[in-house]
């Protein structure tokens, strides 16, 4: 048997989503190709630290994690980012409501059918992965932070020092966004 | 005063990050229960919180095929089919 040629099939059936997964967070693809390839590197050289086979890609996904939180400190401390408090993206929120807090019609939502059946359509998650690159910088950031990466908005703050209510703002707003793209581009097949 | 769209999915967000209060939760079921626009709303945030969760592969590598599409359901001695979480 042979563990070690299993796993490194594994890791390169997994990098696409591994560099994918990187990009929304990071912003920037050399960035978000080095943190993979950090992270696959310190996977084969820890191999034996990881415990049997199920869950490998989920092992390896955690310790990108770990590259990704600190590849967005580097980028944060030297000024790449725009202050979060700053992004200026009402459109989000007005371009979906009239005046008097009702839907427009041209943005009413609906149904995405069964989540089964949608997750396991590959032209969903093609056009989830556009929606997010479509997606400002810092709502992205954040979105991911919450969504992708399961941190709470209490920590997402520490990380980004920002308040909390900053923060579920640019998530209802990164939320409204994301669900006008992909509903445009999954149900209406406009790319977008 | 009656709650807008607008305001629900402030709330519907919301509960994606934290427990809603008592009185935010009362507002937004009565919301709902008139809004069908506003129910397909909260269906797809909820949908865009599981779809981040699926990002991340539990066990199977491969999304489009989920382990119940192949293999034997007998086959419940299977390592592989042990899904502790992470």
């Amino acid at each position: 048997m042979n563990d070690k040629e299993d796993r490194l099939q594994r890791l390169t059936a997994v990098r696409p989503r591994l560099v994918s997964f990187a990009l929304m967070h990071l912003r920037d693809r050399s960035q978000a190709e080095d943190a993979v390839q950090e992270a696959m590197m310190s996977a084969i050289e820890k191999n034996e630290s990881f415990a049997g086979r199920s869950g490998y890609e989920t092992w390896v996904f955690g310790i990108l994690k770990y590259k990704i939180l600190d590849t967005m400190r580097v980028q944060k401390r030297h000024g790449r980012w725009q202050p979060l408090e700053d992004e200026d993206d009402d459109d989000a929120i007005d371009r979906q409501f009239q005046q008097n807090g009702r839907w427009l019609e041209s943005a009413r939502p609906s149904s995405w059918g069964e989540p089964e059946a949608t997750f396991e359509n590959e032209h969903f998650w093609q056009v989830f992965d556009a929606c997010m690159i479509a997606l400002p910088d810092n709502a992205a950031r954040v979105f991911s932070l919450r969504e992708l990466m399961g941190l709470s908005t209490e920590d997402i703050c520490r990380e980004l020092d920002i308040k909390e209510n900053n923060c579920w703002v640019i998530l209802h707003r990164a939320r409204l966004r994301l669900r006008a793209c992909i509903e445009k581009g999954w149900l209406k097949g406009e790319t977008a | 005063m009656m709650m807008m769209c607008k305001e629900a999915t402030r709330l519907m967000s919301l509960k994606q990050d934290r427990s809603l209060t008592f009185q935010e939760r009362i507002s937004l079921r009565l919301h709902l229960s008139m809004c069908g626009a506003c129910r397909e709303c909260n269906r797809q945030f909820d949908l865009l919180h599981e779809a981040g969760e699926k990002f991340v592969p539990a066990h199977d590598p491969d999304r489009k095929e989920g382990p119940e599409k192949k293999g034997d359901p007998d086959k419940k001695d299977d390592p592989e089919n042990d899904d502790d979480g992470r």
